[in-house]
């Protein structure tokens, strides 16, 4: 499965890269809340946010065009807030016959519907930059850190070890449907709905028993390997007066760009 | 509906995971709240049941419903549905670490892969990790003695059109997008989404009895107890209720209704029993909505028990 570019610049050295899980993950965190609560139409605000995430970024010497391509991700589902556009009451400064009805664009939902798709792509190029900077254990060492359960970090850990194993398992499946799929003359062959569901539901039945079989063996492997219900890391971190500093000053400044957006 | 068709691709894909940005404040804190608590349940549940097995079996599980997603099939003109899987890892494991597993698989796609975002983790795994295994498990809990296919593919069915309510309800309670607008486009989606993972989940367990029977841990033999059925409906009502109170912008909603005009053409059967989504002859605004809510919800539930009866009845004769 094509996951390895996430880890892509992981391995690299900066001064982003060495902070601390917690304090990039607290950092994360404190700027998409800072982009969720600042009120819609303040443009400066969010170039001041992208201008700290660019800041980031650089520091973090990860190309910038990179990040800000990969955070288009999230633009096709903001599109859902379009409707802000034409429901918000407000000034009209289109309208727009659709058919039967008078479309009105108001300004004041326009302005709503472009700063619900800004705060959702800075803040994906915020994680972005998260994930592209904190290889996956500190994060999920991180994670355990700041509270959340032991079993459900160990899930999510074990989740992620295999998650490449089994997604090449269900495409060695898939490839096995596609390669039985002959169709004559290059005409398609009609099969309803519900047949072809089944296949997928036989399939995903079979990729189950797979896994469920491999978690067997992991676990037999694992108790012979002195397993007791722990996961041990030889990685124990503490915070430096470094990471608390870079945190300070960061959340400084988000309350800064947020006094400004609120005054 | 050409408003429809515009909006049901886009909300297809945003349906399940909510980006950064959409959500309020409050609403954040609330979903968050409630998920921190289910969870916690969870975690206490499922540390009684399995013991140390657990970690690799779950975090195998999880990898297997992530990897599972991406087994699709065609549904119509290019489109393709893939499995979600709460139902499925419900009625196989159990409500608690069916939540635990889902949770997994959500967080990692908002950590990783950023379908989903950070803030709004907590009502993803509100609405996919508990609500949803929550629904199947009432469900399928309540109906499995009288036919068990029919039971899991409700379950697998109503996790996806419950869950896609409460998105609706968390996106306009936070005032990004008009209720009248979301959750019609949502519930004739996600009806249809719901047709699918109801046909997969089935074909996967019906596979996995036939292989390994022993896996199947909720068997239709188990003594049930009468608490669940009501859990399950009393969260689907829950959301059900909720969903009039989040209007933050009424008048939105009825310039939207007035504009297009479509408030009653767009939506699924149920809405067409109840015309505008109000309970006809209560003036009450608010009360006349729950009570169409309240009355689909119950009219759902009956239905498919009187469905299961009758096939049970004639599979035993």
């Amino acid at each position: 499965m094509h996951i390895s570019h996430l880890d892509q610049y992981v391995g690299l050295d900066s001064r982003i890269h060495r902070l601390d899980g917690r304090i990039k993950f607290i950092g994360t965190l404190a700027f998409v809340l800072a982009c969720t609560v600042t009120p819609p139409g303040r443009w400066g605000a969010f170039l001041a946010l992208w201008l700290l995430w660019a800041g980031c970024t650089a520091l973090a010497r990860v190309p910038h065009g990179l990040l800000l391509r990969r955070g288009l991700v999230a633009l096709p589902f903001a599109l859902a807030a379009v409707t802000l556009a034409f429901t918000r009451p407000g000034e009209a400064l289109v309208t727009l016959p659709i058919w039967r009805w008078q479309v009105r664009v108001t300004d004041q939902g326009l302005i709503a519907f472009l700063s619900v798709m800004v705060k959702s792509w800075l803040s994906v190029l915020m994680a972005l930059l998260l994930a592209a900077t904190t290889s996956y254990p500190a994060l999920m060492q991180a994670l355990r850190q700041l509270g959340v359960p032991r079993l459900l970090v160990a899930i999510i850990s074990f989740m992620y070890r295999y998650l490449f194993v089994l997604a090449d398992e269900a495409q060695r499946l898939m490839r096995a449907r596609e390669a039985r799929s002959a169709q004559p003359d290059g005409r398609r062959v009609r099969r309803p709905i519900a047949w072809r569901a089944r296949v997928t539901g036989h399939m995903v039945g079979n990729l189950f028993l797979r896994s469920y079989e491999r978690s067997e063996r992991v676990y037999q492997a694992m108790l012979s390997r002195g397993y007791a219900g722990d996961l041990r890391t030889l990685d124990t971190r503490r915070l430096t007066l470094y990471d608390v500093v870079a945190l300070l000053v960061l959340v400084l400044a988000l309350v800064v760009i947020e006094g400004w957006a609120y005054r | 509906m050409m408003w429809n068709s515009v909006l049901a691709p886009v909300l297809e894909r945003a349906a399940m995971h909510i980006p950064d940005g959409f959500l309020s404040l409050p609403v954040i804190v609330v979903c968050w709240i409630l998920s921190a608590v289910a969870l916690g349940f969870a975690v206490r549940e499922t540390n009684k049941q399995l013991g140390e097995r657990q970690v690799p079996l779950m975090g195998v599980l999880a990898a297997f419903i992530f990897a599972g997603q991406m087994i699709n099939f065609q549904v119509a003109g290019g489109t393709s549905g893939h499995l979600i899987g709460a139902a499925l890892a419900t009625i196989l494991l159990g409500p608690w670490a069916a939540m635990l597993i889902m949770t997994a698989v959500v967080t990692v796609q908002a950590l990783f892969f950023q379908d989903g975002g950070l803030i709004a983790l907590g009502a993803n795994i509100l609405f996919m990790a508990v609500v949803a295994p929550l629904v199947s498990y009432g469900i399928y809990r309540s109906l499995r003695n009288l036919h068990q296919w029919v039971a899991a593919a409700l379950a697998a069915w109503a996790s996806v059109v419950v869950a896609a309510i409460g998105v609706s309800v968390a996106l306009a309670a936070s005032g990004t997008i008009a209720l009248g607008v979301v959750l019609p486009a949502m519930a004739t989606v996600h009806v249809l989404i719901g047709i699918g993972e109801a046909l997969i989940t089935v074909g996967a367990l019906a596979f996995i009895s036939a292989a390994r029977p022993d896996l199947m841990t909720l068997q239709p033999a188990e003594a049930g107890s009468g608490r669940w059925p009501m859990i399950g409906l009393a969260v689907a009502l829950v959301v059900a209720l909720l969903s009039p109170l989040a209007s933050s912008s009424p008048d939105g909603l009825e310039r939207v209704a007035e504009d297009f005009g479509f408030i009653d053409r767009a939506m699924g059967p149920f809405y067409q029993i109840i015309p505008d989504y109000l309970f006809p002859g209560v003036s009450n605004e608010a009360l006349a909505t729950i009570l169409a809510g309240v009355l689909g919800t119950l009219l759902m539930f009956g239905v498919t028990w009187l469905l299961a009866r009758r096939l049970q009845r004639r599979e035993a004769s």
